[in-house]
C-alpha cells in the first residue's frame, strides 16, 4: 500500500449491524485511502452488501464508529452519505431508459439557467466528463435504452461522479458484462484511482480484483477475515480467507494442481 | 458451494483479463470521446441523411406523430368525399371549438400517462366541477370568476386525493380513479338533485368567454394572424437562441436550414389555420386558451425540473428514487394536475351548453380524452409522449365526431367507430414499442 501514512478517507472501526435475530456484521474494520481501490470480497451472505449499505446510509449501524477523513460521523440516511461525498453505484444500475445520457447523468441535480433546465451547459459538461474518463458512447443525446450493458455501466459510474464524490462504491460492476465491456469498466476504475478517488469495489470475480484492486478486504460470516495487499497475495490465500478454511475442496484442488504442475 | 466453484473457474483468468484491460488504454483512438464507434448510425450530410434517418426511425418504431397525421388526412378525405361541407371553414371552425373542452381533459391525462398510469375519473370530475360552478353561481350568487377558481381548486383537490390513495396507500391508480369515476358522478347527480339541469347565465363571466360566440379580439381579422405570427416568432426566437447558445458552448446544434424548414412548416400550418378560421367567424377564445395551456404545459414538461421528474418516474421509479426524487410527490401532483385540467375542461363544457346537466362529463367523454392522448402519440406504458398529442389526437377525435354528426350517424355507430379508433391507436403504440425494443430503443 502506497498511502499508509495518509488519513483514510473512510474508516470503519468495530462496526456491527443486526437485523432481528441475524448478526449481519460483527466488529468490522475497513479503511479506504484516497487513490486506493479496495476490493471487498466474500461469499454470498458474508455481509458485503450490508457493509456497503451502512456506508451508503441505507442501513444505519448499531455499534462502532465511522470515520470520514479522520473525524467520526453518523450516517443514518442516504442523504448523509451523499453529503459527505459517498457515491454508490448499485448492481441494478437504476437508470431511466427513456431519458438520454445527459438527462440520466444530471437526474435529480439538473443545472438551471434562469429557472429553466440548462440543456446546453449540461450537455457540454457531460461531454467533458465522459471524455476525461475516455468513455466512448455514440452520443450523449441517445436514450439509455439504446446503449449496451457495458455502456450503461460506465454511464452509471459517470453519473456517480457528477456530484464530485471522494469515495465511490461499485457493487459488482462487471457482473453482467462481456470481456470488452469488463475491460472498459476496469479501465474506468483505474481512472477513478488516478483522479485520487477512493474506490470500494465489490466483486466475486477474482480476475477483476487482481486486475485493479490495491487491497483485498475479505469478509466472512459478517467478520473481517483478513486484508491483503493484492500484489503479494496469491489467489489461494484470498480464496482460503473467503471460504474460511485451509482444508477444503478448493484448497485440496489447488494443491493437487500445483503438485501436478511440479511434476 | 456453487459460489466457490465459480471462483475457481475464473482461476486462470487474471492474466487474460489484465491483458484486455491494458489494450484500450494504449489504443491511441481511445484518447477522446469524439472518436465514434464505426458501428454507429450517424446521420449523413445533406438531404439524403434526413431521408435515411427517417427510414431508420420508422423501422425502429419511432413513429412520432406520423401515424396521426396520416390518419387525419385519411379521415378528412373520407368525410369530405361523403359530405362536401366537411372541409368548409364553418365546420373546421366548429371542430376547433368543440375539441378544446375534451382537449383540456386530454392534457391532464398526458401527465398521468407519462407516469404509465391512467386516470379514469376525468370525465366525472369535469362534470362535478361544472355542477359545482353552476350551483355556486346560480344558487348562491357567487361571483362567476371566484366560482371558476373554486371549481378548479376542487378539481385539483379531488385529483390530489386520488393521487394520495395511489401514492401513499398503494391502491392501483386504475381502481382509485374507477371509484372516483363512479363516486364523483354520484356526487354531481346528488348536487343537481331533482332539477336535473341548472342553466347558467351566459352573458357574463367565464361561461360567456368559453361560449361558442366568444372570439379572440372580437373577431378582428388581424387577431388570428396575430396569434399565428406570435407562435412562429416564438418558435424562431427559441430555435435560433438555442442554436446560438449551443454554438457558443461547442456542442452540436441544429443547422440553420433545418430550423428554417421546421419553422416554415409551422408557419404554413398556423397561417392556413388562421385564414380558415377567419373565413368562418374567427378564433374562438376556447381554442386560444387550449393552445395557451398546451404551450405552458409543454414548457413545464420539457424545460423544468418538475417535468424532468415526471419523465424520470415514468421511465424508472427506482432510478428516480435514487436520484432523490420524491416519487409520492410526483404521483400526487400529477393526479392533482389531471384533476385540475379535468375541472377546467368541465368549465369548457359548461361554456358550450351554458348549463350544468346530468349528462355532463358522462357518456364517452372519458374515452374520447384517453383516445385523444394515445392517438396523439403519448405512450400508455409511460415515459414517452408530449402534450401536443392532446392537440393532434383531439383533431382526429373531433373530426370523427363532427363528421359522423354531419352524416347523421347514430350515437351507436359513433361509439363503435371511436372505440375502434382507440383500439387502433393502442395497437400502434404497442407495436411501435415492440419494434423499439427490437431496435434497442425502449
Amino acid at each position: 500500500m502506497v498511502h499508509v501514512s495518509a488519513t483514510p478517507v473512510l474508516a470503519l472501526r468495530g462496526v456491527s449491524k443486526r437485523f432481528g435475530a441475524v448478526q449481519a456484521l460483527t466488529d468490522v474494520d475497513l479503511e479506504v485511502h484516497a487513490g486506493e481501490v479496495v476490493a471487498l470480497v466474500g461469499d454470498n451472505g458474508a455481509g458485503k452488501s450490508t457493509l456497503v449499505k451502512t456506508i451508503a446510509g441505507v442501513h444505519p449501524i448499531d455499534d462502532g464508529v465511522i470515520e470520514w477523513e479522520g473525524k467520526p460521523v453518523t450516517i443514518t440516511k442516504p442523504h448523509d452519505a451523499q453529503g459527505l461525498g459517498v457515491a454508490t453505484v448499485y448492481q441494478d444500475l437504476a437508470l431511466c431508459n427513456n431519458l438520454d445520457v445527459v438527462g440520466n447523468l444530471y437526474l435529480g441535480r439538473e443545472l438551471l439557467h434562469r429557472g429553466v433546465i440548462d440543456e446546453v451547459t449540461m450537455e457540454k459538461k457531460a461531454r467533458e466528463l465522459l471524455s476525461t474518463l475516455s468513455i466512448r458512447i455514440p452520443s450523449v443525446r441517445i436514450p439509455i435504452a439504446s446503449l449496451s450493458g457495458g455502456q450503461r455501466q460506465v454511464v452509471a459510474i459517470a453519473r456517480a461522479l457528477i456530484g464530485e464524490p471522494k469515495l465511490v462504491i461499485l457493487d459488482e460492476p462487471t457482473a453482467a458484462l462481456g470481456v470488452e465491456q469488463t475491460a472498459q469498466v476496469l479501465d474506468l476504475v483505474e481512472r477513478l484511482r488516478e483522479r485520487g478517488l477512493a474506490v470500494i469495489l465489490i466483486s466475486h470475480n477474482m480476475a477483476d480484483v487482481k486486475a485493479v484492486a490495491d487491497t483485498v478486504a475479505v469478509l466472512r460470516l459478517g467478520k473481517n477475515n483478513g486484508s491483503f495487499p493484492v500484489k503479494d497475495t496469491t489467489h489461494e490465500e484470498i480464496i482460503a480467507a473467503i471460504t474460511g478454511a485451509t482444508d477444503n475442496a478448493v484448497t485440496r484442488r489447488a494443491g493437487r494442481r500445483s503438485a501436478e504442475a511440479a511434476k | 458451494m456453487s459460489d466457490t466453484s465459480k471462483t475457481v473457474k475464473s482461476d486462470s483468468g487474471p492474466e487474460k483479463a489484465a491483458g484486455t484491460t491494458t489494450t484500450p488504454a494504449e489504443d491511441p483512438t481511445a484518447a477522446g470521446v469524439l472518436v465514434t464507434d464505426p458501428r454507429l448510425l450517424v446521420r449523413e450530410e445533406g438531404l439524403k441523411g434526413y431521408v435515411t434517418e427517417f427510414k431508420r426511425k420508422v423501422k425502429g418504431g419511432e413513429l412520432g406523430s406520423l401515424p396521426v397525421v396520416v390518419g387525419l388526412i385519411i379521415i378528412w378525405a373520407i368525410f369530405q368525399f361523403k359530405n362536401d361541407r366537411f372541409l368548409s371553414a364553418d365546420n373546421l371552425s366548429d371542430i376547433t371549438f368543440f375539441m378544446s373542452a375534451t382537449g383540456m381533459l386530454a392534457i391532464g391525462l398526458v401527465f398521468v400517462l407519462l407516469l404509465g398510469e391512467i386516470d379514469l375519473s376525468v370525465g366525472s370530475v369535469s362534470g362535478l366541477s361544472s355542477t359545482l360552478f353552476a350551483v355556486w353561481v346560480v344558487e348562491h350568487g357567487l361571483n362567476p370568476w371566484l366560482a371558476l377558481v373554486l371549481a378548479v381548486i376542487s378539481g385539483v383537490l379531488v385529483g390530489a386525493l386520488h393521487g394520495w390513495f395511489f401514492a401513499k396507500i398503494g391502491v392501483p391508480a386504475f381502481v382509485v380513479t374507477l371509484a372516483g369515476f363512479l363516486g364523483w358522478n354520484g356526487l354531481m347527480l346528488w348536487l343537481l338533485g331533482s332539477s336535473g339541469t341548472i342553466n347558467i347565465p351566459s352573458d357574463e363571466g367565464p361561461v360567456k368567454l368559453l361560449g361558442q360566440s366568444s372570439f379572440f379580439m372580437d373577431q378582428a381579422i388581424i387577431g388570428a394572424y396575430l396569434l399565428a405570427g406570435l407562435g412562429v416568432l416564438l418558435s424562431l426566437i427559441g430555435n435560433f437562441g438555442e442554436q446560438r447558445r449551443r454554438k457558443a458552448a461547442g456542442v452540436p446544434y441544429r443547422p440553420t436550414g433545418e430550423i428554417l424548414v421546421r419553422v416554415g412548416l409551422l408557419a404554413l400550418a398556423a397561417f392556413v389555420a388562421a385564414a380558415v378560421l377567419n373565413n368562418a367567424q374567427g378564433v374562438s377564445n376556447a381554442l386560444v386558451i387550449f393552445l395557451a395551456a398546451l404551450v405552458i404545459t409543454d414548457f413545464v414538461l420539457r424545460r423544468t425540473t418538475y417535468g424532468r421528474k415526471v419523465f424520470a418516474v415514468g421511465g424508472g421509479i427506482e432510478a428516480a428514487r435514487r436520484a432523490g426524487i420524491s416519487v409520492p410527490f410526483v404521483r400526487i401532483s400529477v393526479f392533482a394536475i389531471s384533476g385540475g385540467f379535468a375541472a377546467i375542461g368541465g368549465m369548457f363544457f359548461a361554456g358550450q351548453t351554458a348549463s350544468a346537466t346530468l349528462s355532463a362529463g358522462g357518456g364517452n367523454t372519458l374515452m374520447l380524452a384517453i383516445a385523444a392522448a394515445v392517438i396523439g402519440g403519448t405512450s400508455l406504458f409511460g415515459g414517452r409522449g408530449s402534450v401536443w398529442s392532446a392537440l393532434l389526437g383531439m383533431l382526429v377525435i373531433q373530426s370523427i365526431t363532427t363528421g359522423l354528426n354531419l352524416l347523421n350517424m347514430n350515437t351507436s355507430i359513433q361509439y363503435m367507430i371511436t372505440g375502434g379508433v382507440l383500439l387502433g391507436a393502442v395497437v400502434i403504440d404497442s407495436v411501435s414499442r415492440r419494434s423499439q425494443k427490437a431496435a434497442g430503443r425502449a
